[in-house]
C-alpha cells in the first residue's frame, strides 16, 4: 500500500514537472517571438514605401498587433482562459457564443447520434450475434462500410437531409454504429455454451434468457464497443461541425481561427482534449461496473 | 422402489456422419434410485446425459421419464453440470434465486428468497451466500451448482462428472454430502464419474459402457452394499472389493473388447461376488487373484 502510494506520488510529482516544463518552453519560446515581430522597423526603406501602399504602416506600432495574432505568451493565454471561464454561457450572436454553450450544442448532438446509434446497433448486434446466418447475411455490409470516414457521408446527407444540424448528427450516428454493432455481436455469440444450456435446462424463456443471461454475459464486450464509439464520436464531431458551422464546439475553433485568435484555439483545443477524457472516464466506470470476475 | 422403471433409455443411438459414437443403449432408472455410468473417454457419456437433459438429440432410439418422451430440457431434470456452469455476475443467492424463479415465476421475493436459503443452507454455504463464484473455492462451486438443481426440485437429477476436478479431499466430502441429501429426498440420480469408488459409494446400480466406437451400456452392476454405507467403513465390506475388481477388470480389458458392438444391446445384470457363475464367454481369462478366492468365501 505504502508503496503504491508512494508510486502514485512520484507519478504525479513527475506529471508536474512534465507540465512545468512544457510551459518553461512555450515562454521561452514566445518570449523570442516577440524581438522577432519588434525587429519590423529593419526593413528597407523600399519595403516600407510599398507596405504603405498595401496601405500598411510597419513603422507604428508595429509590435502590437503581431503579438495580438501571432502565438499567445503564457499571461495573454491565461487571461484568456480566465475570461472564458468566467462567462462560458455568453450568446452575442451567430459569431460569438461562450465556450460552454457551444460545448453544449457539440455534447447534444454527440449525444443524440450516439443514442441513436446504440439503439440500432445493440438490438441488431444481438441478432447477429445469435444468428449465424444473419451474421453471415450482413458481413459483407458491414465491412465495406465500416472504413468510410464519417465525413465522406456529409454531402450526401446534408442532400437528403437538408439541414446541416441534423447532418451532424447523422455523421456521429454513422461513425458510432460500427464499434457497437461488431462487439455487441461478438460479445453475444461468445456468450458460454454453458450458460445457456443452465438457461434451457431451467426452460427460460427467450426474454429473460436475453436479458438475464446473453446481456450481462456480453456486457463488457458491448461496453468495450460503446467507449470506442464514444471515442470515434467525439472525434468526429470537432471536424463534423468545422465543416457544417453555425454552432458547437468544432465551429468555435473554426470560428476562432478566422478571427485569428490563437488563444482562444488553444482554449477550444484543451477543453476538447479534458472533455473527451471526462467521457472516456465515465465509460471506463460503466464497463468496471459491469464487468465479472471468471 | 418399485420394479417398474421410471426413466426407460431405447435404442439409444449417436451417429456423426458415418461414426456411431454408440448404438442400441437399452436402460432403465428405477424411482428414487441413484444410478452411474462409467466408461472410458469418447464413449458418449455425456451425450447421453445431455439427451436425458434434453440438450442434444439422438440420432435414434427413445428415452422416456414417467412414460412421456423426452423431447427438450425440462425444470423436471436437474442438470450438475462438469464445469458448475455458475453466472459470475450473480452472488450465490441469486444464482440459485435464477433457478427458483424459473420453477415458480409467481413466488413473491421473500418466498423465492426462503427457498433459497434452505438449498444453500443444504450445502453448508450459509456463510458464502452473499459471494460471487470468483471468491468460492472449486468445491464450493459445486456445492452451489448442486444446490441450484436441487433447488428446483427436479424429478430426476443429471451429474456431469461433477467432481472431476476437485481434489480427493473436497471430493468426499461433497460426495458425503451428496449422498446424505438424496437420502433425505429420494432423488432418483444420474450420474457420470470416472472414478470406482465413487460409483460404488453413491450408485444403487452402476452402468459399465464399452468403448467406442459403437459403445454400449454392456453391463449394470448391482451394488449389493446396504444403502446406509459411508465412506468411512465401505472398504471394511468384503463385498467392496469384489464389486471394485469387476468394475476394474471391465475398464481395463473387457470394455476394448466389447468396443464396435460386441456388447450386448441388452445388458446383464450382474451382483459381482454373489452370482452362481460367471460368465465365461466375456470372462477374458481364469482370473488368477483374489476375485476367485473372495466369490468361494461368499
Amino acid at each position: 500500500m505504502g508503496f503504491t502510494r508512494s508510486l502514485g506520488f512520484r507519478a504525479g510529482l513527475l506529471s508536474a514537472l512534465i507540465l512545468l516544463v512544457l510551459l518553461a518552453v512555450w515562454h521561452v519560446a514566445t518570449l523570442s517571438a516577440a524581438p522577432v515581430a519588434a525587429a519590423a522597423p529593419a526593413l528597407t526603406p523600399e519595403q516600407i514605401e510599398y507596405a504603405r501602399l498595401m496601405g500598411k504602416d510597419p513603422t507604428a506600432g508595429a509590435a502590437a498587433p503581431a503579438a495580438k495574432s501571432g502565438f499567445p505568451t503564457l499571461a495573454q493565454m491565461g487571461t484568456v482562459v480566465v475570461k472564458n471561464l468566467a462567462s462560458p454561457f455568453y450568446d452575442n450572436g451567430p459569431n460569438d457564443k461562450g465556450v460552454g454553450l457551444q460545448l453544449g450544442y457539440s455534447l447534444g448532438r454527440v449525444g443524440l447520434g450516439y443514442l441513436l446509434a446504440a439503439l440500432v446497433a445493440i438490438p441488431l448486434g444481438f441478432v447477429i450475434g445469435m444468428s449465424p446466418l444473419v451474421y453471415r447475411a450482413l458481413d459483407p455490409f458491414i465491412q465495406v462500410l465500416k472504413p468510410i470516414s464519417p465525413l465522406a457521408w456529409m454531402p450526401l446527407a446534408l442532400y437528403t437531409i437538408k439541414d446541416s444540424s441534423i447532418s451532424g448528427i447523422f455523421v456521429i450516428f454513422i461513425c458510432s454504429v460500427w464499434p457497437m454493432l461488431i462487439n455487441t455481436a461478438f460479445g453475444v455469440a461468445s456468450v458460454r455454451r454453458e450458460w445457456l444450456n443452465v438457461a434451457k435446462t431451467l426452460e427460460v424463456s427467450a426474454l429473460r434468457r436475453a436479458f438475464e443471461v446473453i446481456l450481462p454475459a456480453a456486457a463488457p464486450t458491448i461496453l468495450t464497443g460503446m467507449r470506442i464509439s464514444m471515442g470515434i464520436a467525439w472525434l468526429v464531431i470537432v471536424a463534423a461541425e468545422m465543416l457544417v458551422g453555425g454552432t458547437g464546439i468544432g465551429y468555435f475553433v473554426w470560428n476562432e481561427w478566422n478571427n485569428l485568435s490563437l488563444p482562444n484555439v488553444i482554449f477550444a483545443i484543451l477543453v476538447i482534449g479534458v472533455v473527451g477524457m471526462l467521457l472516456d472516464l465515465m465509460f471506463a466506470r460503466l464497463q468496471k461496473a459491469v464487468t465479472y470476475v471468471d | 422402489m418399485s420394479t417398474e422403471h421410471f426413466l426407460k433409455v431405447e435404442g439409444l443411438t449417436k451417429r456423426y456422419g458415418d461414426s456411431v459414437v454408440f448404438d442400441s443403449v437399452n436402460f432403465g432408472i428405477r424411482q428414487g434410485e441413484f444410478v452411474c455410468i462409467i466408461g472410458h473417454s469418447g464413449c458418449g457419456k455425456t451425450t447421453i446425459l445431455n439427451v436425458l437433459a434434453g440438450l442434444e438429440s439422438a440420432s435414434d432410439g427413445h428415452v422416456f421419464m414417467d412414460n412421456r418422451e423426452i423431447a427438450g430440457p425440462s425444470l423436471d431434470r436437474g442438470v450438475v453440470f462438469q464445469g458448475h456452469a455458475l453466472m459470475p455476475w450473480l452472488t450465490v443467492r441469486r444464482n440459485i434465486a435464477f433457478a427458483v424463479r424459473s420453477k415458480w415465476p409467481l413466488w413473491t421475493r421473500a418466498q423465492v428468497d426462503e427457498h433459497v436459503q434452505k438449498y444453500v443452507a443444504l450445502v453448508g454455504l450459509d456463510g458464502a451466500i452473499d459471494k460471487k463464484p470468483s471468491q468460492l473455492s472449486g468445491g464450493m462451486k459445486q456445492r452451489v451448482g448442486i444446490a441450484r438443481a436441487f433447488a428446483i426440485q427436479p424429478r430426476m437429477l443429471l451429474l456431469d462428472e461433477p467432481f472431476g476436478a476437485l481434489d480427493a479431499l473436497t471430493r468426499g466430502t461433497i460426495q458425503d454430502e451428496l449422498l446424505r441429501i438424496c437420502g433425505q429426498t429420494h432423488q432418483t440420480v444420474f450420474m457420470i464419474t470416472h472414478d470406482v469408488d465413487e460409483a460404488i459409494l453413491l450408485a444403487d446400480r452402476i452402468l459399465l459402457m464399452s468403448n467406442g466406437p459403437q459403445a454400449r451400456v454392456a453391463e449394470i452392476v448391482k451394488n449389493t452394499m446396504p444403502r446406509d454405507r459411508q465412506r468411512a467403513t465401505l472398504h471394511h465390506d468384503p463385498q467392496y472389493y469384489r464389486i471394485r475388481n469387476h468394475l476394474v477388470d471391465f475398464l481395463v480389458a473387457r470394455s476394448k473388447e466389447l468396443s464396435h458392438g460386441r456388447a450386448p444391446a441388452r445388458p446383464e445384470e450382474v451382483s459381482p461376488g454373489l452370482d452362481p457363475e460367471p460368465q465365461p464367454d466375456t470372462q477374458p481369462q481364469p482370473q488368477p487373484h483374489n476375485g476367485t478366492t473372495l466369490r468361494r468365501i461368499a
